[in-house]
């Protein structure tokens, strides 16, 4: 082998491998959220690991004390154990943040799909129907249809599911729009492919991702819905424990025993949080690639 | 070429409207459309690749997206052997389209970004049936094999892959349902040069090896003249001239088509000349000028071209051409 030779085989890059896809690492944001709904969940699934009372234990020797040790978030008018409550009303919150969403997100979804597709006079029609909504505030809308049906979280969620989807359908439906003008929806087109399978495998799995941002972030809403409806009295009833009705229960004793509100709310904030991290950590996972 | 054509446009018209404004509707004036096809006459022939060629806007991709029936003509027919495909659902729909594929012009566009190639090309193997389940991969290797993509490249997504090898994916797909007709709208052209060559002579190794029909969109002449076997070029939605590419190229006879192939720059400075060989400006889709569409530029334009539209007429042993001066470009 010459010099020059040598040179030339030492400078040649090693060959590329290709390496499998791998997760990527998640983001600051994504892990954040994760570790919060995680830690949520688990309360929710075995709330006596934390909670050291039954939700709904009176006991009339122990009213209105402030945090303690025996009750480290303190105790209510009727001697509830503060923290027993706040756990087991993460099961309830967490359902509402569910089943508040579940019936928006799937036929959001689906009926955005359709509009996006079709264009023409089914958006014009949905078009006006979004206009009817949003004329609306969302809670006022929500408390009209929740007074007419009674009080309730079932007849929450049918109220939530009632408005949500438009949301929900407006954001799949410009996605949808934008990728049905690309050429792979043509190429799947002259391929013969049918209409479900266009819409469903090729152009909802690339217009999907901001809804389901969207959806992080709207759970989080409905949580605040639930506790404001339950708060009002519309929702969860007493004496179920959900962070609402527990701020509402301590809202007479705000001067004299904040620990009542303060605790359940300190926990709609960080269920908040945990869906907004979560939203915007997907919201970076899920972005294609070019 | 007494067969019957694979393929034939028959006075194939396409028409997009556009939306009437406040003011037209005050003036009570009539919806006004962009004409992108003005009557087109063409007959594709089994096996022979036709370069179909034309400025920016003359309806090239228009009349492809008509071919594979992406749109449907507002007037005329497109027949595929002898069956007007306008007519065609469910399955005769999908027998057609295993039969006309097309690839597409932006590598980047083209492909589904969340779908791997394995993906593309086991959904156009299933979906019509093109082999037993068990074959499905061993005819994806094949696939790639053919179209010179490395065995590895099947679990990678469009973003991992150069503008070429993208292109590539594409003839694969399109060549999965093993069709007879295949439409290459602009395949090339947003690729660089030195890959160009590469892909087109792909096609041409392809054609010549599979027996395909080939339909190449494409706005590079040289390209064109290097691929085709029959060269058709258009104007304004019209096909002017259509013949056998090396007789067309040296020997036009159509006004329009010398001052296309005089327009083309040529490597050699010596021989570059400014001569303008059409007149003023392209005449706006919106308004197709009457009789021939060309008449606004031409140097030889006389009354009868203003009025009276010239019908492609045989030129020569092979050609067609729609012009009144039927001794134009003729060897004296």
């Amino acid at each position: 082998m010459t010099a020059a030779e040598d040179l030339l085989s030492r400078r040649r890059p090693a060959p590329r491998r290709f390496r499998p896809p791998s997760l990527p690492r998640p983001s600051p944001a994504l892990a954040g959220g994760l570790a919060i709904l995680a830690a949520l969940l688990v309360l929710a699934l075995v709330p006596g690991l934390v909670a050291p009372y039954a939700p709904a234990a009176f006991d009339y020797r122990a009213i209105l004390k402030p945090p303690s040790f025996a009750h480290p978030f303190g105790t209510d008018n009727f001697g509830r154990d503060i923290l027993s409550r706040t756990v087991w009303a993460t099961r309830v919150d967490l359902q509402i943040a569910l089943f508040g969403t579940l019936v928006p997100v799937v036929f959001g979804t689906l009926a955005g799909a359709v509009v996006g597709y079709y264009g023409g006079w089914v958006e014009a029609l949905f078009g006006r129907v979004v206009d009817a909504v949003v004329t609306f505030p969302f809670l006022v809308l929500v408390i009209a249809i929740v007074a007419v049906l009674g009080p309730g979280l079932f007849n929450l969620y049918i109220a939530v599911s009632v408005v949500g989807w438009v949301f929900y359908a407006r954001i799949v439906a410009a996605g949808v729009a934008l990728q049905r003008r690309l050429d792979y929806a043509a190429a799947a087109r002259v391929m013969g492919y049918s209409t479900p399978r266009i819409v469903l495998r090729h152009l909802l799995p690339n217009a999907v991702s901001a809804a389901i941002v969207y959806w992080m972030t709207d759970m989080a809403l409905c949580i605040l819905l639930g506790s404001s409806l339950g708060y009002l009295g519309l929702g969860a009833q007493p004496p179920t424990a959900e962070w609402g009705v527990l701020i509402a229960d301590g809202k007479n004793y705000m001067n004299t025993a904040w620990w009542i509100s303060i605790f359940p709310g300190v926990a709609i904030v960080l269920a908040g949080l945990g869906f907004s991290l979560l939203g915007d950590g997907l919201a970076d996972l899920l972005r294609p690639k070019r | 070429m007494s067969a019957a054509p694979l393929l034939s446009l028959e006075d194939v018209v396409v028409r997009f409207p556009l939306r009437r404004t406040v003011m037209d509707r005050l003036a009570r004036r009539p919806a006004r459309a962009v004409h992108a096809l003005n009557g087109v006459r063409l007959d594709l022939h089994r096996g022979e690749t036709l370069g179909l060629v034309g400025e920016s806007g003359c309806g090239k991709s228009t009349l492809a997206r008509a071919v594979v029936r992406l749109l449907d003509p507002d007037d005329g027919r497109v027949r595929f052997e002898g069956q007007d495909i306008a007519g065609l659902v469910g399955a005769a729909r999908r027998g057609f389209n295993k039969r006309v594929q097309m690839v597409f012009q932006d590598p980047y566009g083209s492909l589904n970004p969340r779908m791997t190639v394995r993906q593309v090309l086991h959904e156009a193997l299933s979906v019509h049936r093109m082999r037993p389940r068990a074959a499905i991969p061993g005819r994806i290797a094949e696939l790639l094999d053919l179209v010179r993509l490395p065995p590895d490249s099947a679990d990678r997504l469009p973003h991992q892959f150069s503008g070429g090898q993208r292109q590539r994916i594409g003839i694969a797909r399109a060549l999965a349902v093993e069709p007879d007709l295949l439409v290459a709208d602009e395949l090339v052209s947003a690729l660089d040069v030195s890959v160009q060559a590469q892909v087109v002579n792909l096609l041409l190794d392809l054609q010549g090896r599979l027996g395909l029909t080939v339909l190449f969109v494409a706005h590079d002449l040289r390209l064109v003249r290097h691929i085709s076997h029959r060269v058709a070029v258009m104007y304004l939605g019209s096909v002017m001239e259509v013949g056998d590419t090396e007789a067309l190229f040296s020997a036009p006879r159509h006004p329009y088509t010398r001052a296309l192939l005089d327009a083309a720059p040529d490597l050699d400075p010596a021989r570059r000349t400014a001569v303008a060989a059409a007149r003023g400006e392209l005449p706006s889709p919106l308004a197709v000028p009457s009789g021939c569409p060309f008449h606004t530029r031409c140097p030889h334009a006389f009354d009868r071209c203003r009025t009276e539209r010239p019908v492609l007429a045989p030129r020569g042993p092979a050609g067609r051409a729609a012009c009144h001066l039927e001794g134009f470009g003729a060897p004296a």
